[in-house]
């Protein structure tokens, strides 16, 4: 077999193929079902009612899906420049670890909100900026070092958690101390568990398209992504575009984790994330690296994963049918991409 | 020349028709190769003589008809069944593994995956490399290789397999005049020996030199089929363009200041590619400076210090009798330096990105942005005033450039390094792989910039061309470079002599 | 310094270092496999889960140790063939084919554990594989323990690490799997197939991953956790870089990095585990992996076709 690139392909094949890739992902969710002994179709059903079926439902779906435009965000912008960043979940404590160092009293208000967030991102792009330089200057992998810095992070938060940073009235669970209320995100409307860090989030996802759509850094990140050669040859600061791409890429990320302490959480434990810098590849894959798109797969996400913990309770499915339907899903989904630019022909 | 006429048919390929999409790239093609006969296969650029070649060898499936080799029908898509039957093939872009051994890249694919190595391997590859002539050493290195040394290995694996037709697509390519002497020696012994070959090329005078008979395509079909003791160059490039165009030549001129000046340049070595060695070279006003010299002699690094990619290590660098401080591709352009990249793909377009896109890939900081604010609308005008002057055939400016021609492509490309009226121009084989028409263009516009008073650069592998376009010529080999010849001073074989490096030991080089 | 010096002389400490070299030889080896062949296999830490699960399982629904190494394979073999049927012929990207895999394999193996043991808190045990008792030798002073007191899959982790490097150097297989990573091209216009033989090393080598994950549950330790591979294949993504993507180099520097990992682990009881915090001796081996690499950056000779995908149409 051979792929043959199709010069104007249509409507129906650019829509109808990633529209296939969500079936197929549901047709893996029932035959996943019926394995465990389910119906599949209550499953599926159940799945959707624990997402969307009430308001506490869908304020938690949404509640799930802040940290994943974050990552999702953060995974969309360096993809985009074909940067690699697999280390969102690093960046993401990051931000949280400042988060608490700011806002336990460190600094009072009003400035606390603003100083911290701008800190963590900070904080975020500069754990990427490692890892990018060595890719520039010496050659390695970014894909490795930023796997190997998530672990590594991981034994830096939980040293921390044991030590400095533990909460002296937390009766031995390895927790941080409660953010002061001047540094928690308030609500969005009083009375309804949705925090600013969502509206945030989504004005985040705003600025990113703008940047790729208007800007030159965003035609810059967009050359250097598609191909470096071309872009050097042209006259871009290959190098240097790369790095401003990881200090976005490492500052959205870290809001990920700044939000949830602030917004949700309210401390830092070391089971702030549940691999939400992995599942934010996943967004921004199905996405297809839109900044816009990753708002509408990060509740997509969310909702999967929100509806499947209803509906292990309720069906005795395990939860883990969430993560298996993620990664169904992206390996569906890039193969279809791929099929909507390719044909493939015999010999 | 050699073997008997009217001897036994080796190959058929009957009515082969292919097509890509909306393309036929062969439609309805026959040939026949008797034994002991050189075949040459003439078009130009996009005739269809490689991919006629790629369904031979199995790499393709033809749509319809049918190959035939000894008599015995040929199974579709399987290279290994070329091999076996008795075919094989020369690549013009080399299909060896620089990690391995020349003896590894001929042994590879002959013995069963699962079976022990063959211990007669290596006295085979010396008896065949002393028989035709072949001079290589089979524990080398291949990465480190010279071109024409990997030339030998690439008929070596060839005979080593003890195949009976041989197909060389435009193996003169990358060659000096003496070196394609030597290759043309060698087929002659194949010949004599009983083998059979298919010779694809462009290049008339090679094609008298060497074939039996000539096979001229055109826009994917035969258009005519001559015995080469019966025809002459005249009535091949006749046939082989259709009479449709003749390349335009350049009427001397005479030349202005020194625009470009670089003086002791030396560049590291790169892996097998020599740097340049203490480099002097002036670029003048409406002169095109012709640099002749096989590939991977060092026009690559002369090319990025032209083109701002990189800094001389050593020696150095002017402009306008100016030293400039920074050197980079940004600089390069802000001093009037255009570019047309050796590599249109790699180099000089997005293949994803639109016309617009590629339009202002050089400019888009400088003219087409306000404060880190693209400005699109004049980004489009820009691009659609490139389609327009320089007749690019395309929808339009949104269309994706990877749909265009290279022909169109490299208007493109032409389009937005002239349009800020540069006085120097880089042009690094500006017509590789285009069909005539789009050839004349490119170098009339390149004619038509050296008489506004332009430098020109042309970095070219072709001879003909060099000769053709220059007003000086100076020849790259080993990173050294020759003294500048006046047009019409040179024959080719005496520049060939430069290009083998043969000249320089007395010279002692500018 | 003294103890440092007491914990390298001591007997138990050697064969510490050669139990924890085993499962990194064995997926180092995997995934060298992969890349000679030119494909970067990023599925690598998944499918050390799906191997440690696997194996594990089969062994405790009865079926014999060697019964469990061989599903742990044929398991890993299935993984590798979706990351290469979706990186070779269709060419997707290896960095996201490869991180699906791992988070498809990791997402199988805990929906799998859960299904089959709903209830459980703490895993079931197995028993596991038992060091050989090799006559004469195992009874040697301190080499006895040092050397000779080991499981059998760990004398097979390093005939695995022998048979790949005698295959790639000294047979036409491997000469093909080098060249193919190298130059594609070449490959097929020696009649042979580059799809077939991509996606033949990546079933390989991910069948021996796969075989380095269940060196934990079926040797190492006796039951499955859903963290126990924890990063293992991250590392030997480095250590074949470390190597150079020679087996032998990357068979000392598995043993080299085991030595660090089995130092730590004894340096955590000595003063200095007082003083610093345990996370830090957890943290070494992803410090020396991040280090390994920095190191070989500049020197390593790359396979010049890893991770580009070849498609016969663009020539």
């Amino acid at each position: 077999m051979r792929l043959e690139p199709i010069a104007n392909p249509s409507a129906a094949r650019r829509l109808g193929l990633p529209a296939l890739a969500l079936v197929a992902t549901l047709g893996v969710a029932m035959a996943l079902a019926l394995v465990a002994g389910a119906n599949p179709f209550a499953v599926l059903g159940q799945i959707a009612t624990g997402a969307l079926g009430s308001k506490l439902a869908v304020l938690e779906t949404l509640n799930r899906a802040t940290p994943l435009i974050f990552t999702g965000l953060a995974v969309a912008v360096a993809f985009r420049a074909k940067l690699w960043n697999i280390g969102a979940e690093a960046q993401l404590y990051a931000g949280a670890i400042v988060a608490v160092v700011l806002g336990t009293g460190a600094l009072g208000s009003p400035l606390v909100l603003p100083v911290s967030a701008l800190a963590a991102m900070l904080a975020g792009a500069v754990l990427l900026l490692g890892p990018v330089l060595l890719k520039t200057r010496l050659g390695v992998d970014e894909v490795v070092t930023t796997l190997l810095l998530n672990f590594i992070m991981l034994l830096f938060v939980s040293y921390l958690l044991e030590g400095p940073m533990k909460d002296p009235l937390g009766m031995g669970w390895p927790k941080s101390p409660a953010l002061i209320p001047e540094a928690r995100l308030p609500r969005i409307v009083e009375g309804l568990r949705l925090h600013w860090g969502f509206a945030l989030a989504i004005l985040a996802a705003v600025i990113v398209w703008v940047i790729q759509t208007r800007t030159t850094l965003g035609f810059e990140i967009r050359a250097v992504g598609q191909n470096p050669e071309a872009a050097r040859f042209a006259g871009m600061p290959v190098n240097a575009v790369l790095v401003k791409t990881a200090l976005l890429s490492g500052g959205l990320a870290a809001l990920a984790g700044w939000s949830e302490v602030a917004g949700l959480k309210g401390h830092l434990s070391s089971d702030l994330s549940p691999g939400f810098g992995y599942t934010g590849i996943i967004v921004a894959m199905l996405a297809l690296l839109h900044p816009l798109g990753v708002v509408v797969t990060a509740i997509f996400v969310a909702g999967i994963f929100v509806g499947s913990g209803a509906m292990s309770r309720a069906a005795g499915v395990p939860t883990y049918i969430a993560d298996m339907l993620m990664a169904t899903a992206l390996l569906f989904m890039v193969l279809a991409i791929l099929l909507t630019r390719v044909r493939v022909v015999r010999g | 020349m050699t073997g008997e006429k009217g001897a036994e048919v080796v190959l058929r390929l009957d009515r082969i028709t292919k097509r890509f999409g909306a393309l036929t790239a062969n439609d309805g093609v026959s040939l026949t190769l008797r034994r002991g006969e050189v075949v040459a296969l003439l078009g130009e650029n996009g005739a269809g003589k490689t991919t006629l070649m790629n369904i031979l060898f199995g790499h393709y499936v033809a749509d319809e008809g049918s190959v035939e080799v000894f008599g015995q029908p040929l199974p579709p898509g399987n290279p290994r069944a070329a091999l076996a039957a008795g075919v094989g093939m020369v690549h013009q872009h080399f299909t060896l593994a620089g990690n391995l051994t020349v003896l590894d890249n001929i042994r590879l694919g002959t013995e069963g995956l699962w079976s022990r190595s063959d211990a007669g391997a290596r006295e085979k590859v010396e008896r065949l490399s002393r028989d035709f002539g072949l001079a290589v050493h089979p524990d080398a290195k291949v990465g480190r290789l010279s071109v024409g040394e990997r030339q030998r290995v690439e008929i070596l694996k060839a005979l080593y397999r003890d195949a009976r037709v041989l197909i060389l697509d435009e193996p003169t390519a990358v060659l000096t005049p003496q070196e394609s002497e030597a290759l043309f020696a060698t087929l002659r012994k194949a010949t004599g020996l009983g083998l059979s070959v298919i010779f694809i090329s462009h290049k008339l005078h090679e094609v008298m030199a060497i074939a039996d008979r000539c096979v001229v395509l055109r826009h994917g079909r035969v258009v005519g089929e001559v015995d080469t003791h019966a025809t002459d160059k005249a009535a091949l490039a006749a046939l082989m363009v259709g009479g449709e165009l003749s390349l335009p030549r350049a009427e001397a001129r005479a030349a202005g200041a020194v625009l470009m000046r670089i003086a002791g340049v030396s560049t590291p070595n790169r892996g097998a590619s020599p740097g340049l060695k203490m480099v002097t070279l002036e670029l003048r006003a409406g002169q095109i400076t012709g640099l002749a010299g096989v590939s991977g002699n060092g026009q690559a690094a002369l090319a990025e210090i032209v083109g701002g990619l990189a800094r001389p290590a050593e020696g150095r660098l002017s402009l306008h009798g100016q030293e400039p401080k920074v050197w980079t591709p940004g600089e390069a352009l802000a001093r009037g330096v255009a570019r047309i990249p050796e590599d249109r793909h790699h180099q000089g377009s997005i293949a994803d990105f639109d016309l617009t896109e590629n339009a202002v890939l050089e400019g888009y900081r400088t003219r087409f942005s306000r404060r880190g604010w693209m400005n699109w609308r004049a980004a489009r005008a820009f691009a659609e005033g490139i389609i327009k002057g320089y007749d690019v055939r395309c929808p339009g400016p949104s269309t994706r450039i990877r749909l265009l021609s290279g022909g169109n492509m490299q208007k493109l490309i032409l389009g937005r390094a002239m349009a800020v009226g540069p006085d120097i121009i880089l042009a690094n084989q500006p017509v590789r792989g285009l069909d005539v028409g789009a050839i004349a263009y490119v170098q009339s516009q390149l004619i038509a910039a050296r008489d506004r008073g332009a430098a020109v650069l042309l970095i070219s592998e072709d001879l003909d061309e060099i000769m053709g376009l220059s007003d000086i010529i100076h020849v790259m080999s080993q990173g050294r470079l020759s003294p500048g010849f006046a047009r019409g001073t040179m024959t080719a074989a005496e520049l060939g002599l430069w290009m083998a490096g043969q000249k320089f030991e007395g010279a002692h080089a500018a | 310094m003294s103890e440092i010096v007491d914990i390298l002389i001591s007997a138990s400490f050697w064969a510490a270092v050669i139990r924890i070299a085993s499962p990194l030889i064995l997926a180092t080896m995997g995934e060298l496999i992969c890349e000679r062949a030119g494909v970067l296999n990023l599925g690598i830490e998944g499918i050390m889960v799906i191997g440690a699960f696997t194996g594990w399982m089969a062994v405790y629904q009865g079926m014999p140790l060697w019964g469990g190494v061989a599903v742990a394979m044929a398991a890993g073999m299935l993984f590798g063939l979706l990351h290469s049927t979706l990186t070779v012929p269709f060419g997707l990207s290896q960095h996201v084919v490869g991180l699906g895999v791992t988070l498809f394999a990791t997402a199988s193996a805990s929906f799998a554990y859960r299904l089959m043991l709903p209830e459980v808190t703490s895993p079931p045990k197995i028993e596991p594989f038992q060091p050989l008792d090799i006559p004469v030798l195992s009874d040697l002073p301190w080499l006895g323990e040092a050397l000779f007191s080991q499981t059998a899959l760990t004398w097979a982790a390093f005939a695995v690490a022998g048979l790949v490097a005698f295959t790639l150097y000294r047979t036409p297989l491997g000469l093909a799997v080098r060249a193919v990573g190298e130059n594609p091209a070449a490959v097929e216009a020696q009649g042979l197939s580059v799809t077939g033989l991509r996606i033949g090393a990546v079933m390989v080598g991910s069948g021996l991953m796969a075989v380095g994950g269940a060196f934990l549950t079926l040797s190492a330790f006796s039951s499955f956790f859903f963290e126990m591979v924890n990063g293992r294949g991250w590392i030997c993504v480095a250590l074949v870089v470390f190597g150079a993507w020679k087996p032998g180099k990357a068979v000392l520097g598995a043993i080299l990095f085991a030595a660090f990992d089995a130092l730590q682990i004894r340096l955590q009881q000595t003063e200095l585990g007082a003083v610093l915090p345990y996370q830090l001796f957890l943290a070494l081996p992803f410090i020396l992996s991040i280090l390994a690499l920095i190191l070989m950056s500049r020197r390593a000779e790359v396979p010049a076709a890893l991770m580009v995908p070849y498609n016969k149409g663009e020539r």
